[in-house]
């Protein structure tokens, strides 16, 4: 049987390196994710969903716990190792001057190219065949601080596709688009779920769309981990969790306001 | 401008153009006029021209044009990396502290040496003031390295360069302060820079430092690109941040320090061609923003020693003061013709 593309062992969150300064901020959970599954991770701000991003890529040290990536032991990879494996795009937008589109997504081939960052056909390629997949091919000279949000967001998403990692992670990628692109992203992501075999893992409040599109999701409420279908967590009124203390409720699948 | 990728490599071969032609007036034109018959003269058949011609160009003109060529290219590529490294377009290459150790070092020298009465002759002065500044540079390279190997966050290891910078300024004043007067004239004039000090042994140092030091940038490139989308990214992608930095503050510190010890703190060109750089270019990609730093360092560097020398006024102005009045009026420019400039 081959291995989960992610596995998390009680893993804990928090940060402070020294016994005095350690602080958890979630306690110990447990999930999977596997291939071509469109992971939805949802949770009220100030839970905890960027730092366990953050941990996931690497970024940040395991508080306590495992986490084994393609069977590997996450605490023992290099940079090297996590970038073949994981592409993440994060909330902080890229605002560089005279960045061009296509010099951004070819920064996602960095494993690929030789010492000089030299791209070969093959690469060339790759770069436009992902700014097809994500519709921005006619943009391909034109500059990052010069496009919208939704715009920038499908070029972030380009520029993580072409470092060809069997899983994508994004720290809410519909922030700041309207509905309609927010839809149009997710939709994007959970096509190449299917097209691709990716595992995506992306964080968001956007509730609605977490419970029409992913195949999975992580609801963190209340110091537990909850995980499964979006129908089995309404069945188990996890996100009642979530919700408790505020005047909304999940009814038939959608928010209502009581 | 050359926005157009096929059009940068012309613009190169006319900036390496303007470049030969800015050296060869820099050599031609000074405050004592020489004709360009005499110059060739020198340069095809010494015995024919008066030895005090000849001695103003070989051992003043020529190696003065060199270090300008020296200094300009290191101090503006010194300048891109650590704009990129900080993502701060007012990040110039003494944002390490470099310049304030060597100023520290020099300081600890020249105004040392004078509240504990000690007189120098003038030639050891000269090389024990290079030495000292670059002993002063090299330990705060030392500092910034540990530092920047025990930090992660890169606004931290600013924010300590700025402290570093802070502190050394102080012992510096406190030494001015205690300091005669002759001493202080002379630490004066060294932070005002001096491009004529050096001599041919001294430009042979500069320029296998310099090599050195660009070697290091070219193979830094590639990582270069990736640190302008920021740590976090250049982290995803697989790049091993502590090295990068690491690397990348070494050939910084390289180029920098040498030009600090032998020339004087020089400003501006720092902080200004990469900017030119990128506006004339219109990328952010280092494969185009290093060899254009290069081009236009040497030519801005070139152009302000022509101007530092007063053509016919029989004076050399100092070439900090140069740098200044041609420097802050492109930097006021860019400024107003782009807004986005700090975005």
């Amino acid at each position: 049987m081959s291995p989960h593309r992610i596995k998390i062992e009680n893993l804990s969150l928090g940060y402070g390196y020294s016994l005095h300064t350690k602080h958890e901020i979630f306690p110990p959970f447990s999930a999977v994710a596997d291939k071509s599954q469109l992971v939805a991770l949802v949770g009220r701000n100030g839970i905890g969903k960027s730092t366990f991003l953050r941990t996931l890529t690497g970024l940040q040290h395991i508080f306590a716990g495992n986490i084994y990536i393609n069977g590997k032991t996450a605490a023992a990879m290099s940079r090297k190792g996590y970038a073949d494996l994981m592409s993440f795009v994060s909330t902080e937008t890229v605002r560089v001057m005279h960045l061009k589109v296509f010099d951004l997504v070819a920064m996602g081939r960095y494993t690929y190219t030789n010492l000089f960052g030299n791209l070969s056909v093959n690469d060339e390629k790759i770069i436009i065949d992902s700014l097809k997949m994500t519709g921005m091919d006619d943009f391909i000279w034109r500059n990052v601080s010069e496009l919208s949000d939704g715009e920038r967001q499908r070029v972030m998403i380009a520029r993580a596709l072409v470092q060809d990692t069997p899983i994508m992670i994004f720290d809410e990628p519909t922030a700041f688009l309207d509905i309609p692109n927010k839809y149009e992203i997710i939709l994007l992501l959970k096509n190449l779920t299917r097209t691709k075999s990716k595992t995506i893992i992306f964080s968001t409040h956007d509730l609605n769309i977490a419970l029409m599109l992913a195949d999975k999701i992580w609801l963190m409420a209340n110091g537990k981990m909850h995980e499964g279908t979006p129908s089995q967590l309404i069945q188990t009124n996890a996100f009642d969790e979530m919700l408790a203390g505020t005047k909304l409720k999940i009814e038939n699948g959608d928010i209502k306001f009581q | 401008m050359a926005g157009n990728p096929k059009h940068i490599k012309v613009y190169f071969g006319a900036l390496l153009f303007m470049a030969i032609l800015l050296f060869a007036l820099d050599i031609i034109l000074g405050s004592v006029s020489i004709s360009i018959k005499e110059i060739f003269g020198v340069l095809f058949s010494p015995d024919k021209v008066e030895p005090h011609v000849s001695n103003i160009v070989i051992n003043f003109r020529l190696p003065r044009a060199c270090v300008a060529l020296i200094t300009g290219v290191a101090l503006s590529v010194s300048g891109l990396q650590m704009q990129t490294v900080f993502r701060n377009p007012l990040a110039d290459p003494y944002i390490l502290g470099v310049s304030s150790g060597a100023s520290l070092g020099v300081a600890l020298f020249l105004l040392g040496s004078s509240i504990f009465s000690i007189i120098l002759p003038a030639v050891v002065s000269n090389f024990c003031i290079a030495s000292a500044a670059f002993t002063g540079s090299a330990l705060t390279l030392f500092l910034i390295l540990i530092v920047s190997i025990r930090i992660r966050d890169i606004m931290t290891v600013l924010i300590f360069g700025i402290m570093f910078s802070g502190a050394a300024t102080a012992i510096v004043g406190l030494l001015q302060y205690m300091s005669n007067e002759s001493a202080l004239k002379t630490f004066v004039v060294w932070t005002l820079g001096n491009l004529g000090s050096a001599t041919f042994d001294e430009i042979k140092v500069m320029l296998v430092i310099t090599l050195i030091g660009l070697a290091v940038v070219i193979f830094s490139i590639k990582k270069l690109n990736i640190l302008l989308l920021g740590d976090m990214y250049a982290q995803t992608v697989g790049v091993n941040l502590k090295l990068t930095r690491t690397v990348i503050f070494i050939s910084t510190s390289l180029l920098t320090g040498q030009v600090v010890a032998f020339c004087g703190p020089i400003g501006f060109i720092g902080i200004a061609v990469p900017h030119i750089a990128r506006m004339f270019f219109r990328r952010a990609d280092h494969r185009i923003l290093v060899p254009a730093c290069i081009l236009l360092g040497a030519n801005i560097m070139l152009f302000c020693d022509i101007v530092s020398q007063l053509p016919g006024s029989g004076m050399i102005l100092p070439i900090n003061i140069v740098v200044a009045f041609v420097g802050i009026p492109v930097i006021i420019r860019i400024i107003l013709s782009n807004k986005k400039i700090v975005n």
